[in-house]
């Protein structure tokens, strides 16, 4: 079951990617030590050899590895350590206490902390257990397939998946329903790319389409061992005595979907762990947060104290032991067990050290761990209950699954998101578009949208004189908002079309000026393209199964303009059109010719068609700056709108394609069409080459069309929340296996690119594919450095720059020659792209990011290709809710929608962090007033260990007495409300910069503990030194010096902590002035209880302290004096350097929020941190564009009236 | 200072899923709550507040602790090197003491807060009868054999000393009763308990002896001297003069001088002292009352120099971090 992982010890070491092969054990081992090949399989004899099998398990433990690998792990932590040490030796004579004082606090917190191992372990079980049961169709003979669950595949089994099933194991595909033996498949879950991919089985196996052509097959494959790259594959088949070399078109990959085929056979290769998914993920690892860490170090401060007194303590005690204690003749000395043996002075002295260690133990807080678990757990059911967090649509709400991570959400410096599914919903809608020089399409894109909103919001704000100036665009915004707030309640909502414009949708754009454009426009759009139709469930229309979304959101706006594709045959498209002339619509027939295909190089695709009158048309789309180069010259007419148009639609975040179109003369093309069928069908070595140089010579002299815009539609409120991030003082990467120019869409779409940003692009030139690493290395060298040079040399203190950078390179730049360069150059760049970037890859970016930047990073991602990204990066979000399960499996907390992640880091992360380090320090401070009490007290008897307080008392301490109110501090503590986190995003870099548990804080704390004890100590001793306690003349002893003493301090921790709460609700009342009340309840029925059981306790408050003024006075002066510096502290804190949320907390509190609300509104945009992504910079960068030219106009006028 | 609610409800949904949260106003954390600020007004009248309630405070202790008159007499000196002798010290009283007169002998560098010491005793067979064989937790000075009651260090070391007073060759008669705690003679010192093998050689002699025909309840001095002390310099009631001294009237106390410190070195002293409500001579507490009442009043004072050089009205976003630093940073 598991692979047993036992932790490094190392906690922050990575983790490989790189695994080892599996040894294997194939008799046939030695046969293939000749072979390139490692691995054997027999197709249809799966019982032949043995290799691993196909159940997977993700658990960290199992029934017998829970037990020692789970305490193992509890006992990495020093102090429990330390704790089980004490506890051992408290039952020796040498321990100053009670052994049940110490034994039970310590198997308290440990088997608590064990019981949550087990319950996420077993939440992790159950998930691999669904996975593995599975049912997937397994041929058992005879021409029969059977349902077996996945785990009970082996490696050779032949199966068979049907349509939108997942792949169970790796596959070799045989065969499919097609005849050509193609299969369509869905690599979501791998990559992150939506777009269908093509697999294509051998020509020798695509016969074997049906269940009853298994009956003799036999073959067997040699391959690669397992290995994790998911775009490589190496092997042949051996099949009726022939060999096939095996590409990686062949395999199908588990995890992958089938899509748009009905049945596919395929040979078993990788099961289980062997498959390249799973040889891509990469075990959780255990992370925790950066206040957990310094906490640690914390507790070695503290470790090193317990040492360093302790030591004095022994040493002293040696000393006395030696030297005085022959003379104190009321000890009896020496005892038969050397604890006080004035003749062995070193053996005493280290049994007393035993003792001393255990004793000032009360330095370390026990509680501390058992005290933050149960604190962030219930931090994290805050998360799993808020209902602001709660996607209504999908009945998700957020969910913590881990809490070790609750403050680090409040420290977050880096966001790493995937794309696709997390920004975007994989959707595209046609939006716009721009035909015959004319813009059609009045919706506005959600990034106008939220840039309207937030103008026309911060021009109530802003000055007014300058308001007047802009006001101009501001109407335009606000007009464009009504407009759309009112489309979207009448608006019919189609998938993938949120067109809206009567000129084209009524069916009467023949009316338009310049109809033919138009009607060659809508052909374009239906004929030009690779689609299959479907015929959708209702019969009443098709769904179009497009390579890329683009294609289907273009043929889903024909259908609307009256041109459906309704049919593909092998060399024909058929089309339903609208006719001006009569109602019914015809359908006519598109002879393909040719299809050129779209590449990344090209970036344009065409077809030849030839229509019903027989003429031959060429139509193209393509990226813009391709076709506008191969325009003819009558064909530029509308060239310059065209451009203003896609300028526009591209500054509103859209893609665009430009249209365009050629009529082919009979002759010219049948001339052409020999040349590129000889080029086809040539063996050549440069047949692509020469394909290409024929497609570029027909695409040629094109008359423009128009252009389309289509949104990539995001998720909701993305770019709203990304502004925010922004506005945090947040960084934020996108990596996506997109290709570059979708990134870059997105970019703007959400923002984080923007016209007037200066793009730095990395990519490997397609010349340089093939030059030697060094040479591609120097040169993606270069490009870094340029930038980096650019970007020193820049003046203007609003310009940003943006970072893209290519998969490939990538690889290079992560190089460990390049990467810091590289880094240095990412994080001074307002935004970073990466594109068609591997799981692997976006992995080592957040790992870069993190051990680079050394700060906070959070990884966020939908698909199984964001499991390695959300396991390396500090904290990992899955978005749930959605098909695959991977992402949230793997990560740290899951949220329904991108959005969330505003509220999950800016209110519950801000809070969980201000809360967790007030908390740690609380804890330190009151354990140091505690522990060094009894360190003072040690010397005052001869070092002897003994302690002033009784042992319940002691126990109480952690447990009873001041554990609660520290806890309702962790979970209820809030400096400002939900909603002014909100509106204050800047609040939120409180945590980055970790104002509140920096050591300045700290040392300030673990002082006021030293302070603290040191008040109590002395200042009781002094009054309850030799003379009478009371009126009747009877003097202090030791049971009363502990009982006032330990009330003096339960007391004073008390009130300070009253008075570093700043939100007191009836809880926290309850818990702080009632630790206070129990404490006195205790030391009434402790002292009730029979004298052999209390001992000096015995009626000590009834008889003894209450009715004595000087215990009251007492306790009055020292809460009092332990206090008075904290409160001085923070009074003059708040009354001469006010933080952040002190000043908006008095804005709260005097309504001023209410009453002056221009300042209100003013601070909120100002509050803002200085953002160069997000729509507001993008508005702010207008503003600043719109000033300058109100600037320019001014001086010119002046220079005018000079002269 | 008035409490300010969180936001009430949220919009809930008509429609009820099974997976979404159920409002509450502590899972969504809007409990109503208090949210005191920290004003100028109630920095100055907490400093105030505190000023005025410990300085009255402090000179009410003070003169309590004036108003104890204690006279200490330091005796191991005079009276050794030796023990098991007699002497004879005349104190004399500088100022009236009314009765009743405490008297305590106090000793020092003795570590009655050893822990080899205070966990040497056994509070069972101090109190029942049925359990005199108990001897757990009193080695050395145990016998399980001739169970020892009562057993351990503590009870063998008992104090020995005693004094005898007499003004003008008049002896005066010092109450020895009532001097222990209530509970202990009550409970926790059993009525029907004797003293039973008590110093008889284990371990040798060590302090005083007991009259085992009394039981433990009534043998005070045993009761007092077991009530262990905090610190290695410790008084414990000796007696009551019930009578007035006058101003110099000359006290002769003839000492039996017994008890060992001479082997440590430490002193031993007799001390008459009054009380007061307070309890003895001990200034510290009024000093420190007056000290810190001081303190607040003159932290007011700054506090309030400060705030009219410096002031800052509250809930002005001038300090907000974005506008004292406009180049950002917090």
């Amino acid at each position: 079951m598991a692979k047993g992982k036992i932790r490094s010890k190392l906690r922050s070491s990575l983790y490989t990617f790189s695994c080892t092969s599996t040894p294997n054990k194939a008799a046939e081992a030695e046969e293939l030590q000749g072979s390139v090949y490692s691995r054997l399989v027999y197709c249809n004899e799966p019982h032949q050899l043995s290799y691993n099998s196909n159940s997977t398990s993700t658990t960290k433990y199992n029934i017998v590895t829970f037990i020692p690998i789970a305490l193992f792990e509890q006992f990495n932590r020093v102090a429990n350590v330390y704790f089980l040490i004490a506890a051992i030796l408290s039952v020796t004579p040498y321990g100053p206490y009670d052994p049940f004082s110490a034994i039970a606090p310590l198997a308290f917190v440990v088997g608590l902390s064990m019981v949550k191992e087990l319950i996420e372990d077993w939440q992790r079980f159950l998930q691999d257990w669904k996975v593995n049961m599975r049912p997937a169709q397994v041929y058992t003979g005879h021409g029969i397939f059977e349902s077996r669950p996945w785990k009970k595949i082996m490696v050779g089994d032949i199966v068979k998946v049907e349509k939108d099933k997942f792949f169970p194991a790796d596959l070799l595909l045989l065969s499919s329903n097609y005849d050509d033996g193609i299969c369509y498949v869905e690599t979501m879950n791998l990559d992150g790319e939506t777009n269908l991919k093509v697999k294509r089985a051998l020509e020798i196996t695509m016969d074997l389409d049906e269940d009853n052509s298994f009956r003799e097959f036999k073959a067997t494959i040699k391959c690669e061992a397992p290995n994790p790259s998911l775009y490589t594959f190496e092997g042949e088949l051996e099949y009726n005595k022939k060999t096939y070399s095996l590409d990686p078109i062949q395999i199908l990959l588990r995890d992958s979907k089938l899509r748009n085929t009905s049945y596919v056979y395929g040979v078993v290769i990788f099961t289980g762990h062997d498959t390249k998914v799973m040889q891509n993920s990469t075990k959780s690892p255990s992370k925790r947060s950066r206040v957990e860490k310094q906490m640690d170090q914390i507790i070695y401060i503290l470790f090193s104290l317990l040492v360093i007194i302790s030591i004095m303590s022994s040493v002293g005690f040696a000393y006395l032991t030696k030297f005085d204690m022959p003379d104190w003749w009321y000890l009896h000395a020496p005892d038969d067990k050397n604890l006080y043996n004035p003749q062995k002075p070193y053996l005493s002295g280290l049994y007393h050290l035993i003792t001393a260690l255990i004793l000032y133990g009360y330095l370390i807080p026990i509680s501390l761990y058992v005290s933050i678990e149960i604190v962030k757990v219930l931090q994290a059911s805050f998360i799993n209950r808020d209902m602001h967090m709660y996607h209504e649509d999908t009945d998700t709400p957020a969910l913590a699954r881990t809490s070790n991570l609750n403050e680090e959400l409040g420290q977050v410096d880096t966001i790493l998101s995937d794309k696709t599914g997390t920004l975007t919903c994989n959707q595209m809608d046609f939006l716009k578009c721009s035909i015959a020089g004319i813009s059609y399409g009045q919706r506005p894109s959600e990034v106008e949208l939220a840039a309207v909103k937030k103008m026309s919001m911060d021009f109530d704000a802003e000055d007014h004189d300058f308001s007047s100036a802009v006001s101009g665009f501001e109407e335009e915004g606000n007009a464009e908002t009504e407009g759309t707030s009112n489309n979207q309640d009448h608006g019919r909502q189609i998938k993938g079309f949120s067109f809206e414009d009567k000129r084209l949708t009524g069916a009467c754009w023949w009316k338009l000026p310049k109809p033919e454009i138009h009607y060659i426009f809508f052909r374009i759009l239906a004929v030009c393209h690779t689609a299959i139709p479907e015929e959708n469930e209702e019969g009443d229309g098709y769904d179009y199964e497009a390579e890329s979304p683009d294609e289907g959101a273009f043929l889903v706006a024909a259908k609307e303009f009256g041109f459906e594709f309704c049919k593909r045959t092998q060399g024909s498209i058929f089309v339903r059109e609208a006719d001006p002339s009569s109602e019914e619509p015809v359908e006519r027939e598109f002879k393909i010719l040719n299809i050129l295909d779209f590449t990344s190089k090209r970036k344009r695709m065409s077809a030849i068609v030839r229509d019903e009158k027989g003429e031959i048309f060429l139509f193209c789309k393509g990226a813009d700056a391709i076709i506008f180069d191969r325009l003819s010259e009558d064909g530029r007419t509308f060239e310059k709108a065209t451009k203003k148009h896609l300028s526009d639609y591209g500054e509103a975040g859209l893609r665009t394609l430009v249209f365009a179109y050629k009529k082919l003369e009979e002759a010219d093309y049948n001339e052409w069409n020999n040349e590129f069928q000889n080029a086809k069908n040539s063996d050549s070595s440069n047949k692509d080459e020469m394909l290409e140089d024929l497609s570029d010579k027909i695409e040629k002299e094109l008359n423009l069309v128009g252009a389309s815009a289509v949104e990539d539609k995001l998720q909701q409120g993305v770019p709203q929340c990304i502004d925010s991030l922004a506005q945090a003082g947040l960084k934020i990467w996108v990596l996506t296996g997109d290709k570059m120019e979708t990134a870059i869409n997105i970019g703007f779409s959400c923002s984080l690119l923007r016209e007037e940003m200066q793009q730095i692009c990395i990519s490997i030139k397609d010349e340089q594919e093939h030059d030697a690493e060094q040479d591609i290395k120097s040169d993606i060298s270069k490009q870094i450095m340029s930038g980096t040079q650019k970007m020193k040399q820049e003046e203007d203190p609003h310009a940003a720059y943006a970072l893209i950078i290519d998969g490939k390179a990538l690889n290079f730049a992560l190089d460990d020659e390049l990467k810091h360069q590289f880094l240095h150059l990412a994080v001074s760049c307002a935004s970073v792209i990466c594109c068609r970037v591997s799981p692997k890859q976006k992995a080592l970016v957040v790992r870069l990011v993190k051990e680079g930047t050394g700060k906070t990073t959070l990884a966020i991602g939908d698909g199984a290709n964001d499991v390695g990204m959300i396991q390396e990066a500090d904290i990992g979000i899955g978005i749930s809710g959605v098909e695959g399960m991977q992402a949230v499996m793997s990560s740290d907390f899951a949220i329904a929608q991108f959005r969330y992640l505003e509220r999950l880091l800016v209110v519950h992360g801000h809070w969980f962090y201000k809360r967790i380090a007030q908390m740690i320090c609380y804890f330190f401070y009151k354990n140091i007033a505690f522990g060094l009490t009894l360190f003072y007290y040690e010397i005052c008897t001869a070092f002897s260990g003994n302690a002033v307080y009784d042992d319940w008392y002691m126990i109480l301490y952690n447990v009873a007495a001041t554990s609660l109110p520290v806890m309702t501090l962790g979970v209820l503590e809030q400096d400002v409300s939900a909603e002014v986190c909100l509106e204050f995003p800047a609040l939120y870099q409180q945590g980055p910069k970790n104002l509140f548990f920096g050591w300045y804080r700290i040392i300030g704390w673990i002082c006021n503990g030293v302070y603290t004890s040191f008040i109590i100590f002395f200042f009781n001793i002094l009054t309850l030194y030799t003379e009478a306690y009371r009126v009747e003349g009877q003097t202090p002893d030791m049971s009363i010096m502990g009982a006032t003493m330990f009330t003096c301090i339960v007391c004073a921790v008390n009130t300070q902590i009253a008075l570093s709460l700043s939100h007191f609700t009836r809880i926290q009342h309850i818990f702080i002035w009632g630790s206070i009340v129990v404490w006195f309840l205790f030391l009434i029925i402790y002292g009730a209880a029979v004298p052999e059981t209390s001992t000096g306790s015995y009626q000590i408050f009834l008889e003894t302290l209450a009715p004595s003024p000087l215990f009251w006075i007492t306790i009055l002066l020292v809460v009092i004096a332990c206090n008075l510096p904290y409160f001085m502290h923070i009074s003059f804190q708040r009354s001469f350097s006010p933080m952040d949320h002190h000043i908006i907390q008095e804005i709260k509190y005097y309504r001023k929020d209410v009453t002056d609300r221009h300042m209100w509104r003013r601070e909120k945009r100002k509050g803002r941190h200085e953002a160069k992504i997000g729509f507001s910079a993008r508005v702010d960068a207008k503003i600043r564009h719109l000033k300058g030219r109100i600037q320019k106009r001014g001086a010119v006028m002046a220079g005018q009236e000079m002269l | 200072m008035p409490a300010s609610e969180g936001s009430p409800d949220s919009s809930s949904s008509s429609r009820k899923s099974s997976k979404k949260p159920k409002y509450s106003r502590f899972s969504q954390q809007e409990l109503p709550a208090y949210k005191p600020i920290l004003t100028p007004q109630w920095v100055i009248t907490v400093f105030v507040f505190i000023g005025i309630v410990f300085i009255p405070v402090g000179l009410a202790s003070l003169s309590a602790a004036n108003q104890v008159e204690e006279i200490s007499e330091r005796y191991d000196d005079k009276c050794g090197p030796q023990t098991n002798n007699t002497c004879e010290r005349k104190i004399t009283v500088k100022k009236k003491m009314k009765n009743p007169i405490y008297v305590y002998y106090q000793l020092d560098k003795f570590y009655q807060n050893h822990r080899r010491y205070v966990k040497s005793r056994n509070d069972l067979q101090l109190r029942q009868t049925s359990r005199g064989r108990e001897q757990a937790g009193c080695d050395p000075i145990s016998n399980t054999a001739n169970p020892i009651v009562p057993c351990g260090l503590i009870a063998w070391s008992l104090f020995n000393d005693t004094y005898k007073f007499s003004v003008k060759d008049k002896d005066i008669n010092v109450d020895k009763k009532d001097i222990a705690w209530k509970s202990d003679k009550d409970y926790k010192f059993g009525s029907q308990v004797y003293p039973k093998n008590f110093q008889k050689g284990e371990g040798g002699i060590g302090g005083g002896k007991l009259n085992e025909s009394l039981p433990l309840s009534e043998q005070e001095d045993l009761i007092v001297w077991m009530r262990t002390a905090a610190l290695p310099t410790f008084r414990k009631l000796y007696g009551k003069i019930t009578v007035d001294l006058e101003v110099n009237d000359v006290v002769t106390v003839k000492i039996q001088n017994n008890y060992n410190t001479y082997k440590y070195g430490g002193q031993k002293l007799l001390v008459l002292s009054t009380t007061s409500w307070m309890g003895g001579k001990n200034h510290f507490l009024g000093r420190a009352y007056l000290t810190l009442g001081a303190i607040s009043l003159f932290i007011a004072g700054c506090f309030i120099v400060l705030y009219i050089i410096k002031p800052r009205p509250l809930g002005d976003p001038a300090y907000l971090s974005w506008n004292r630093y406009p180049g950002g940073g917090i």
